[in-house]
């Protein structure tokens, strides 16, 4: 019902128009109320609360005569508009209802003239059922007839197939197309079974049952030739259970047959563990690398492959190895384990053969199978393995073991309660055991070959090196016995290429517990093999292999003269000091961050390390004291002991061998200082510098000659040197020294001087043989004392070695003191 | 149970060479010999009361040199050796001779204390153990056990063995042998074995220990560089014949089995100088006293390797049941070699120790200063041993 619009009306002013219109009829449409909300003001005119009044009121009271006359004309101009519109609505509205009485005019009638068509059609219907009803009854013998018919016909059909089935079961088996035929007969079986008692279907079962039994030789000869395919074989295996063959023997011979097929998977397994010719080694490093998880691990340089390959004897790496292990035994092994579980363990549990008991037998026949063949491929995997014996790449084995094992969680699941994956597990703990012990021993090995290295530049001298200071006292002839201003590097270097050693050990074991290796998050991984293993045999021994390396070094060469050079087992003894103040808690917090261990049973405390690289480290300074000490007096005494002291003559320079003495000293002085402190000196008394010293010494020393040689009392011989002894503490010579320079010279100086005195004892001296031995004793006085924590010590010793030696005299008749100093000074 | 305090003794002079009186078996009495350049030298007798803890001393003259080695016949009580030093020329030698005390030197003395003093008696001279043709002696060796009449003498790098004839106022070389070898060799000291029907002879030479035969005078066995520098001395073990203990420069103390010479059975380190001295007991051979330059006397208890590891299993027999049980489980404790004591009573190097012929449990040290120590084993240890 459309409005017929002028068109001179612009569409806003329409709808305006409309709105008023449908305002003023009362009729508001919901949906469009919200739009324009409307005015609750009566001076709205538009609005509805218009209140014509308050409008009136308004206006006259807000607007001028001639607003009011505008307001006039232009209301009065609206109404006129309104009105006009009002008739044009008017108008339309009229016409439409006209439209519409005619239409329904029209309808009236169109329906009557339908009504009379529809009650044709109702009659007709009527006549059409009636003749249905009559043509079905006269339908009804006949239909009976042939249903009957068909039933005749089916079982002739299936009579048909009876008979015919001998031949075809005899096509079949020419055919080999065996499923169907085992099929067929199934078909027929029951119903043969049924009606054996006629003779003629008895014929036709003993046929039936003369082919199947044919077709069961085949089957079976088949199954033993063993040439089929897995698919071939487990159909094989199906069609024979169908045919009731015993379940057991069908297990027994499908087992022995993927046994066999198995086996040869393990013979070439085994034969690549045998020794082969380099040949194939050789073409193998070059061509095959297998799977990119190696590039990723680590970057196969030249290097690392040459070192990895040569070691073992057989032709491919290990991880080759396992990978060819696991894609061909393993692989089959759990296809084998899956065909036989379905055919017999599901399947029979649902057929009729589960009565039989025959998952149970089957399943355990299974076990005892794979336990049997997964004990010979671990076996080769172990051998494998040990063959394993280059440290140099451990990712290598660590992926080897970690595909080795992820391959045996297959066979887990798919046969659980095995105890495969539990043996497994073993081998890789045993592996990762066995490759910390090698890692200890090439730690072990490395060490031995840094400590020759040392040897070696310790026996080169590098004079280039010598240090400047040695002994340019004594005219630079320290010779560069010891190339001292290398020990310090060469003991930093040792120092740093063992830790370094030590990291890439640990480094290389820890990918044992890496994230992404399977077997890392077994127990044993996680809390035996940190702990036990890295930790204590490996780490801990290796600090308890490196103390007792160097006591052995005091051990052996105590007898035989000392064959180490002393210069290594001070170095050694500094490391050992370093060891114990910082290196050894260093390496153990590593190791305990590196493998978050959690230490369960007791381990080996740092500080009980500590103790055992303290006293290696003092082992080894008081040992480098002995021999050091035994160097110098070994020339006293040869010095003392070739000599004839009663017929010598009168002194008139020191002997070379003091000088070589303090040359000695000084030297052994220098190499001392380089790895240790200075030490604390009892405090210098005033006397200490030369000059006073010699004032010292001479008032001393001719005071006691002064007692000491008067013949008329015999008994004052020893009485001061007595006296001093009284109140002197007793001298300990070979006694543990101090980790610092003083205490080392003080028993290296200790040592000399005490030999010196006891070679003295043993000898008879003229009279220049004493004074010979005063000068020298005032020669070592004069250069000795400066290197010992108690000076007192040196002249102690000294004043024995000339006291001894003036007892030891025929003619007693000391020297000048002045000579003796002129003469020392001289040099 | 305390222990008696030791007795000391102070000789005027400096003195190296101790022994005791083999021969005697009722007195405690050690021989000490003296080095002196300027005065006549003199062999002090010290007799022990051991009931009084008094020394008596007498003197007898030795004015042929210092004497740096003393041997007491095991037969004659009055006869003994020495090794001296003769100086004439300028040159000084050493000799070896075989002495008689004077009959009489043990009336006189107590007789007349004071005068032993000014008036010491001499000793007579029996006969000298010389050669022109072999150097120098170092020492000499009575046969242990023997009558006295036949010792060895040890000259630079010879052995020679001497028979004493006629009251041994002559002696003739029966038998020598020599050192051969790289360098001048010289025999630093012996000791004849006691075992073998005394026919062997153990030599100690820069760093090896030398075995010889004295029937052939080969050499039997060599155990190079025994210590790491010189031997000092050697002792038999009195009780197992192929026992050896010897000590050296390297300040250890080395027990042998002559029949494995590669590795020593125990090594003692207990002295921080040279060890110039080692000595068996006599009859409990557990027992090793050790001298040291170091002043320090040494007694061990080297159980391990004695005779009698596990204490008197003679006396156990003899013991009622019971008490063999409790001596049982005594014997089930592993008895450890241990230092039993360690004497600090001298002051200067301690060149000789000698355990006392007649009591077992007594034993002498002579330092160089003349200090003459006399100990005991203490008491714990000997009734230890004896029950």
């Amino acid at each position: 019902m459309e409005a017929e619009t002028p068109a001179s009306e612009d569409p806003g002013r329409k709808r305006r128009v409309h709105g008023m219109l449908k305002l003023y009829y009362g009729l508001n449409e919901e949906g469009k109320a919200d739009e324009e909300p409307q005015s609750l003001d009566p001076c709205d005119i538009n609005g509805p609360h218009f209140d014509p009044e308050h409008y009136l009121n308004k206006l006259r009271k807000e607007c001028s005569l001639a607003e009011l006359m505008d307001q006039e004309t232009c209301m009065v101009k609206q109404i006129r508009s309104l009105d006009s519109d009002m008739q044009t609505l008017v108008y339309e509205n009229y016409n439409k209802f006209i439209s519409a009485t005619d239409t329904i005019r029209k309808m009236k009638n169109d329906f009557k003239k339908m009504e009379d068509e529809m009650d044709c059609l109702s009659a007709n219907m009527a006549a059409i059922t009636d003749f249905s009803a009559r043509i079905s009854g006269t339908l009804e013998d006949q239909h009976a007839q042939i249903t009957k018919l068909s039933g005749v016909h089916t079982l002739l059909r299936k009579l048909q197939f009876l008979f015919e089935l001998p031949a075809r079961l005899n096509k079949c088996l020419e055919l080999q197309a065996y499923s169907q035929a085992v099929s067929s007969h199934r078909r027929a079986r029951c119903v043969l079974q049924q009606y054996s008692h006629m003779p003629s279907f008895k014929g036709i079962q003993d046929d039936c049952h003369a082919i199947m039994d044919k077709l069961a030789q085949e089957l079976r000869q088949k199954f033993r030739d063993g040439g089929s395919s897995a698919k071939d074989l487990s159909e094989c295996v199906e069609l024979l259970l169908q045919l009731d063959e015993p379940a057991e023997d069908l297990c027994e011979k499908y087992l022995n047959h993927a046994g066999s097929r198995l086996e040869l998977d393990l013979q070439s397994l085994e034969a690549e563990i045998r020794p082969s010719p380099p040949g194939p080694a050789l073409k193998d490093s070059s061509t095959r690398r297998p799977s990119p998880s190696v590039t990723v691990g680590s970057p196969p340089d030249g290097t690392a492959k040459t070192s990895a390959l040569p070691s073992p004897s057989s032709n491919t790496d290990i991880l080759e190895f396992i990978d060819r292990g696991c894609n061909e035994f393993v692989s089959s092994l759990c296809l084998v384990i899956t065909s036989y579980q379905e055919l017999f363990v599901n399947h029979a549990q649902t057929g009729e053969l589960a009565s039989k008991n025959i998952p149970q037998m089957a399943n355990s026949k299974l076990h005892a199978f794979v336990d049997d063949l997964a004990a010979r491929y671990f076996s080769l995997v172990e051998r494998r393995i040990k063959e394993e014996k280059g440290v140099a790449d451990n990712s290598l084995l660590v992926r080897a073991l970690d595909r080795f094992f992820r391959r045996l969680q297959a066979v887990a699941k798919l046969l659980p309660g095995s105890s495969v994956p539990q043996q497994g597990t073993e081998i890789v703990i045993r592996a990762a055991t066995e490759r910390v012990k090698q890692y200890l021993a090439a730690l072990q090995s490395f060490y031995m070959d840094s400590l020759t290295d040392v040897r070696q530049a310790l026996a080169t001298p590098r004079l280039s090196l010598a240090a400047p200071g040695a002994g340019s006292h004594f005219g630079g002839s320290t010779s560069g016995r010891d190339a001292p201003s290398s020990l310090p590097e060469l003991l930093s270097s040792l120092s740093a290429s063992i830790l370094n050693q030590i990291k890439s050990v640990l480094a290389s074991v820890h990918l044992f517990t890496a994230k992404d290796i399977t077997f890392s998050n077994k127990p044993y991984f996680k809390g035996e093999f940190c702990c036990q293993g890295v930790r204590e045999s490996l780490v801990v021994s290796f600090i308890k292999f490196v103390c007792q390396s160097s006591r052995q070094f005091c051990e052996s060469a105590g007898d035989k003269g000392g064959s180490t050079p002393p210069a290594l087992l001070l170095l050694l003894s500094r490391l050992c000091l370093d060891y114990e103040t910082s290196t050894i808690s260093y390496i153990l917090t590593l190791t305990d961050e590196q493998f978050l261990a959690q230490h369960h049973n007791p381990v080996t405390a740092v500080t009980a390390l500590c103790a055992e690289a303290r006293e290696a480290a003092q082992k080894l300074l008081n040992h480098y004291v002995k021999v050091q000490g035994l160097i110098i007096s070994q020339m006293l005494r040869k010095s003392v002991e070739t000599r004839d002291w009663v017929n010598t003559i009168e002194p008139r320079n020191v002997r070379a061998v003091m000088k070589r003495v303090v040359e000695d000293t000084t030297s052994i002085d220098v190499q001392v200082g380089l790895l240790y402190e200075e030490g604390v000196r009892k405090a210098h008394s005033s006397d200490s510098s030369k000059r006073t010293f010699s004032v010292y010494s001479s008032s001393r020393q001719q005071t006691r000659y002064a007692a000491s040689y008067t013949p008329s009392a015999p008994m004052d011989t020893n009485l001061l040197s007595n006296i001093h002894k009284l109140f002197s503490e007793r001298i300990d010579i070979f006694s543990s020294v101090e980790f610092n320079k003083v205490s080392v010279m003080t028993g290296i100086i200790k040592i000399s001087l005490k030999t010196f005195l006891e070679c003295v004892r043993l000898r008879t001296f003229g009279r220049y043989g004493l004074q010979q031995i005063q000068v020298d004793c005032h020669y070592l006085q004069m250069y000795l004392w400066r290197f010992v924590s108690d000076e007192n010590l040196v002249h102690f010793l000294l004043d024995e070695i000339v006291g001894s030696s003036a007892h030891r005299c025929l003619d007693p008749a000391p020297m000048e003191q002045s000579v003796i100093e002129v003469i020392c000074e001289r040099g | 149970m305390e222990d008696d305090a030791p007795v000391i003794y102070g000789l005027e002079f400096q003195a190296r060479s101790l022994t005791a009186q083999t021969a005697e078996t009722d007195a405690i009495r050690f021989l000490v010999g003296t080095q002196s350049l300027k005065f006549d030298n003199q062999i002090h007798i010290i007799d022990f009361d051991d009931e009084n803890n008094i020394i008596n001393k007498n003197v007898l003259l030795h004015q042929a040199g210092e004497i740096w080695n003393i041997g007491a016949s095991p037969a004659d009580k009055e006869v003994l050796t020495t090794c001296y030093n003769k100086t004439s020329d300028s040159r000084v030698v050493s000799c070896a001779a075989v002495w008689r005390m004077p009959t009489n030197w043990e009336t006189g003395s107590h007789e007349s204390p004071d005068d032993s003093a000014h008036n010491p008696q001499t000793l007579e001279l029996l006969c000298h153990l010389d050669d022109s043709a072999h150097g120098n002696a170092a020492c000499v060796l009575w046969e242990p056990m023997g009558d006295g009449k036949r010792v060895i003498s040890l000259a630079d790098n010879h052995v020679l063995l001497w028979d004493l004839q006629e009251s041994s106022t002559q002696a003739t070389i029966s038998s020598t042998a020599m050192l051969e070898g790289k360098g001048q060799l010289k025999f630093t000291s012996g000791k004849w074995s006691p075992h073998h029907n005394c026919s062997q002879l153990a030599t100690a030479s820069d760093t090896a220990i030398r075995g010889w035969d004295l029937r052939t005078m080969n050499q039997i066995y060599c155990i190079d560089n025994a210590h790491g520098q010189l031997v000092r001395d050697l002792d038999f073990n009195p009780n197992r014949q192929y026992y050896l203990a010897s000590c050296g420069d390297d300040c250890k103390v080395k027990f042998w089995d002559v029949r494995n010479i590669q590795e020593p059975i125990k090594t003692l380190e207990e002295h921080s100088h040279w060890v110039w001295s080692v000595r068996y007991n006599h009859s409990h051979d557990q027992l090793v006293l050790t001298a040291s330059s170091d002043s320090r006397l040494i007694l061990s208890n080297m159980v391990s390797i004695s005779s009698e590891p596990f204490g008197h299993l003679v006396d156990d027999e003899d013991l009622s049941d019971g008490e063999d049980n409790h001596q049982e489980d005594k014997c089930k404790e592993p008895l450890k070699d241990s230092v039993v004591s360690t004497y600090e009573e001298h002051e200067d190097s301690v060149y000789a120790a000698e355990w006392s012929s007649a009591d077992p449990w007594l034993f002498a040290s002579l330092s160089y200063d003349g200090r003459l120590v006399i100990n005991r084993v203490p008491r714990t240890l000997k009734y230890q041993i004896l029950l």
